[in-house]
């Protein structure tokens, strides 16, 4: 005999371990020593999944649908294939942005919405309470199944108690008062409950041994192992089709469809996102999960369909509920221990689902839907107060209250109504809605808040229309001719047959319909206009969440101006000053920094207030909030494009790639020519040195070497003598007329020479050179031609520096004249601007790649096939730089064997130049 | 028999010091102002001895030395290579083409004069 | 190419393959009455197919090596 006591007892001794747990657990969060920080105890804890609908309820639907009951894990297991990729992302922008549930998740993508997080909290709490009911509803009737002890009685109609004494709502007061311990004890920033996940971890292990407890006592202790159970099934016709599914088009529709919800309910039921997403700890945690829970299914579903037909076998005339087999089995074989820890197991389904899905719900009222209420409301004058944790806290203990509160109401409302049987698929319908402006929002950057509200508004009342109020009809609380008649008895309004679509299940039916309408509103209107500057940043940020480095890319968004002094007491209000100051301060260590008064109040402090705040009161309202202290500049839709826009921002980088590689490229050459000008310097340099060395040598040696004779035979005949001398002399000359003009072209080339400028004739400058030359020519017997022009103007130069030109300039027309027939001919003439000498040879003429050689230092033509041309080799660099240092240019033409013409100009009016130039140096 | 050598300068002055020297110590002399007529000059009557300069038209002393070298009939020819170019590179570049000795010019008559004779093995 | 998305696209495989198996047309195949081993057909399919892809990703996560 069971006493009620004992049950009650032992139901509160068990809450004790699952609170020391968490306690223990919390403790040990708090002193850095997760217990959590495993990846099975993740796998474990995702097994919130599991609820009493698993627990009780598979059964039940094993032994009135067969196998048919399966996808509903089947779904998860697929799904968590795609995990790696999928939920890997989700966490990974979950803690980036500090997401602290699902509406957050879907708010902050579209450009931190308030509205969208609102519609988001009321489709989940609507979806999600009826849920709650049904846990309320199996743990009311488990408790009392259990009370009846030895005897099988069924629960009396739900409701059906007067209010004191249905234990369902001591339940939800129980339920509610451990939930609140559990998951507002303190507020924090990441919202995360280490030692809940703790306890919900080891609630899914005693839910699967209890489960697994009863399956092998079924299988193996009532009946003779699996084989037994099914080869008795097989002589009862009704039995034997729960092996199959039916062999039908519809059917294989359903249990499609049912894969696919389950799917997208694994992903984005509340207790879900906030199991798998905000309490994880480590995102290398999923990989694990990812076997480890489909795993973990598969085991709880193994003794489902043997304990539905030992079900169906034990209690043939259908006086038990076959949602009850789990505990009426072993009650009926008189196992009083097994019994119990069965109920013990599905009160682990129940709590487990209970605690996660109210956090979740009540952090998401708070944050989505109270909060932004209250903080626009002036009148509370909330703006001022200094300490808003307290009340945050209180949002949330009476948020869980009044969620379980509601809870109560529908269960004792729907009571065995078909709206609560059939719940635990029309929850999963609902939160469906949310899959494509989640999956749209982390693939795709086009969907914009606009398209996510239009999306979930249209999905949501086709839910409404085609699941809700149907089984609120089918309860008895509408008139059942809306289902029908359709709805104003418009036939093609049948909210099961919406558009005479039929040959579907309810389920299927409306999950086609309202993801039809959810899609293609959210990608139609999305499509529509451009997503906005906040938009774009949050899609960035969601999509590109792999490629942005933790914070680093985020501020580019931001550009603004804020005080820290601002930011830290508006932090404080909702965190608790103390905290808050803890967190800027190891914000600012982080940063190397010693105190608070040295942070900076840049984009990344804004942003990492911002997500602090995120934490504690969701991603819309800190948004809210840190813009009211914060002074932002907006952006420009186009300056976010150009930061944002994926292909221009490659195609920028590229461009600034090939820019800095060309100019890359281009300091290279120039290196380079600089380089092998210095060489071709140095080289020259060297040339140089080996030239006037040469050049220096040459007469000297044979002044030595005559000296020497002269010295050590004074007897030398006299002829020789005299011959010898004038060697001498003559080498002397040579060489004191070279050192000049070294001396000179180093002068002139260091900018040290001294110029004598005045106006100076021409004319007069070339009779005097030539009159100076007329021996060279009488000696080689060489023709002079001279045009010269009369009334040249005079030009600005310095006479003899010009006559040491022309001197130059003759002596090379002599030396290279034609040897028998030599003729130079003496040109002047001016132009309009300039006045013009030549100087024409007729002897062998310059190759043209000689003709600018000519012109350097010591390069003297024809060096080696021509007998040694006389001359210093620098008499026309010199005479070049005269002429230039005039203002005028120095050239030769020639054709080869032709003669050579070297001609130069020197401008006119230089006026006003005289004056300085006669005292340059 | 008086040792033939033969002067190759393009500097008359230099031609005329060192034909001077050397027919003043007993040699027989030949005179040759370029590369070219250096060599016709040895293929017409193998001297002795070459002083041979290096920066010379139409065949420069490098190239009349080693075209010297390469011919067996002639190896018996000491050439004493002159430069005023002092460069080491240009004295190891001698050398290594076959030149038996090698003096910067200005040089003393008298250190000539030895090398000379000490190469033709008469001092 | 990166491990992480070497194991991702695995995984992502084993999805496609449980998506095929667990669907129409080859759940017809095992949809009729009778029994391998005294187990149901189908629910030895089911199940058979489930720890393979279980075991499938299992082998795909753990032995990965990155």
């Amino acid at each position: 005999m069971l006493q009620g006591w004992v049950i009650a007892s032992v139901s509160f001794a068990y809450l004790g371990v699952l609170f020391a747990i968490a306690y223990f657990g919390d403790k040990r969060a708090d002193a850095g020593r997760s217990v959590i920080a495993n990846p099975t105890i993740y796998a474990l804890s995702l097994a919130v999944y599991c609820t009493t609908w698993t627990f009780y309820g598979s059964v039940g639907r094993a032994a009135s649908t067969g196998i048919g009951f399966l996808p509903i894990y089947l779904g998860p297991t697929l799904m968590a294939g795609l995990w790696w990729f999928v939920m890997l992302k989700i966490i990974r922008i979950s803690k980036a942005n500090r997401i602290t549930s699902i509406a957050d998740f879907v708010s902050s993508r579209y450009g931190k919405s308030q509205l969208l997080g609102g519609l988001v909290t009321v489709i989940a709490v609507i979806g999600i309470i009826p849920y709650i009911s049904l846990q309320l509803k199996a743990v009311s009737n488990s408790f009392t199944i259990l009370l009846h002890y030895p005897e099988i009685v069924m629960p009396a109609r739900a409701g059906a108690q007067p209010l004191l004494q249905d234990s369902a709502l001591y339940i939800a007061m129980i339920l509610a008062a451990f939930t609140i311990l559990f998951g507002t004890r303190h507020l924090d920033a990441t919202e995360r409950h280490e030692g809940m996940v703790a306890a919900i971890a080891f609630e899914s292990l005693v839910k699967l041994l209890a489960f697994l407890a009863v399956g092998i006592f079924v299988t193996f202790g009532i009946y003779n192992g699996f084989g037994d159970i099914f080869d008795r099934a097989e002589l009862v016709p009704k039995l034997k089709s729960l092996m199959t599914v039916a062999d039908t088009g519809a059917s294989y529709g359903s249990w499609w469809s049912l894969t696919f919800l389950s799917m997208l309910s694994i992903m984005f039921l509340p207790r879900q996102f906030q199991i798998a997403v905000v309490e994880n700890v480590n995102e290398r945690h999923l990989a694990r999960a990812i076997w480890l829970f489909p795993l973990y299914l598969l085991l709880i579903n193994i003794f489902v369909l043997p304990i539905a037909v030992g079900g169906l076998l034990h209690f043939p005339d259908g006086s038990v509920d076959a949602d009850t087999f789990v505990l009426t089995l072993p009650m009926a074989e008189r196992q009083e221990a097994l019994a119990l820890f069965v109920f013990i197991g599905g009160l682990s389904a129940a709590t487990g689902m209970v605690i996660v899905e109210t956090i979740a719900l009540s952090t998401m009222v708070c944050n989505d839907l109270v909060m932004p209420v209250l903080l626009r409301w002036k009148a509370l004058r909330l703006q001022e107060e200094q300490d808003l944790s307290w009340l945050l806290l209180s949002i949330r203990r009476w948020a869980i209250a009044v969620i379980l509160l509601l809870g109560y109401i529908y269960f004792r409302a729907a009571g065995e109504a078909y709206a609560l049987v059939g719940i635990g698929l029309i929850s999963f319908a609902a939160v469906a809605q949310f899959a494509p402006a989640i999956f749209g929002g982390i693939y795709w950057k086009g969907g914009t808040r606009q398209g996510a509200i239009a999306g979930l508004l249209a999905g949501f009342a086709v839910w409404i229309y085609t699941l809700l109020l149907p089984s609120f009809a089918k309860s008895g609380w509408l008139s059942l001719d809306f289902i029908r008649e359709g709805l104003f008895g418009v036939a093609l309004l049948k909210p099961q047959q919406l558009f005479g679509l039929t040959g579907l299940d309810e389920i299927s039916h409306s999950l086609f319909w309202s993801m039809l309408a959810n899609i293609g509103c959210y990608v139609a209107v999305s499509l529509r206009k451009r997503p906005d500057v906040v938009e774009t940043s949050q899609g960035t940020l969601f999509v590109d969440v792999f490629r942005h480095t933790e914070g680093a890319e985020r501020s580019r968004f931001w550009r603004g101006s804020a005080q820290v002094q601002d930011l830290l007491p508006l932090i404080g209000r909702f965190l608790g000053p103390e905290r808050a100051r803890e967190a800027f301060l190891a914000y600012a260590r982080r940063r190397g920094l010693a105190s608070l008064e040295q942070l900076q109040a840049n984009a990344d402090l804004v942003h990492f207030a911002e997500t602090l705040l995120a934490g504690a009161i969701g991603g819309a309202s800190a948004r809210v909030m840190v813009a009211s202290v914060v002074k932002e500049e907006p952006l420009g839709i186009d300056e976010v494009m150009n930061i944002l826009d994926e292909a221009s921002q490659v195609r920028a980088y590229s461009r600034q790639l090939e820019q800095k590689s060309r100019e890359l490229e281009a300091a290279t050459a120039e290196l380079r020519a600089a380089n092998e000008r210095l060489k071709e310097l140095d080289r020259m340099k060297d040339d140089f040195m080996s030239t006037v060395t040469h050049e220096l040598r040459t007469p000297l040696t044979s002044i030595r070497a005559f000296s020497e004779i002269l010295l050590e035979d004074p007897k030398t005949n006299l002829a020789n003598r005299r011959k010898f001398l004038a060697i001498i002399v003559k080498e002397t000359e040579r060489l004191t007329r070279l050192i000049n003009q070294v001396l000179d072209m180093a002068k002139i080339e260091s900018g040290n020479a001294e110029w004598h400028t005045a106006d100076i004739d021409l004319h007069e400058v070339i009779e005097e050179s030539l009159a100076a030359t007329s021996s060279l020519f009488g000696d080689k017997r060489i023709r002079l031609e001279k045009l010269l022009a009369e009334g040249v103007p005079r030009v600005r130069a310095d006479r003899d520096r010009l006559i040491q030109v022309m001197l130059n300039l003759l002596a090379n027309a002599v030396k290279f004249c034609d040897e028998d027939r030599g003729c130079v001919t003496v040109r002047l003439s001016a132009g309009s601007d300039a006045v013009r000498v030549d100087v024409e040879d007729n002897g062998p003429g310059i190759a043209e790649a000689d003709q600018h050689t000519i012109f350097e230092k010591f390069r003297q033509v024809g060096d080696t096939m021509t007998a040694k041309p006389q001359g210093t080799g620098l008499g026309l660099p010199i005479s070049r730089q005269i002429i230039e240092h005039f203002g005028g240019r120095l050239w030769v033409e020639s054709n080869p064997g032709r003669g050579a013409t070297f001609s130069f100009i020197l401008p006119l009016n230089r006026e006003g130049m005289g004056q300085e130039e006669r005292t340059e140096k | 028999m008086t040792k033939r050598i033969l002067i190759v300068d393009d500097e008359p002055n230099i031609v005329v010091s060192l034909e001077f020297l050397m027919k003043r110590e007993g040699f027989e002399v030949a005179v040759a102002a370029d590369g070219e007529a250096a060599l016709k000059s040895v293929e017409e009557k193998k001297p002795d001895l070459v002083l041979l300069d290096i920066m010379l038209p139409k065949k420069n002393g490098f190239e009349v030395c080693q075209t010297i070298r390469a011919n067996p009939a002639w190896q018996s020819v000491r050439i004493v290579m002159l430069t005023a170019k002092g460069r080491d590179t240009e004295v190891a570049k001698g050398t290594a083409l076959g030149a038996d000795a090698y003096m910067t010019k200005p040089f003393s008559t008298k250190d000539l004069i030895a090398q000379v004779r000490q190469i033709l093995g008469e001092s | 190419m990166n491990r992480a998305i070497i194991t991702g696209q695995r995984l992502a495989a084993v999805f496609l393959l449980g998506c095929v198996l667990f669907n129409y047309p080859l759940i017809a195949l095992f949809n009729k009455p009778g029994e391998l081993f005294d187990i149901p057909l189908l629910y030895l399919y089911l199940f058979g197919v489930w720890a393979v892809l279980i075991g499938l990703m299992a082998l795909t996560i753990e032995r990965r090596k990155d």
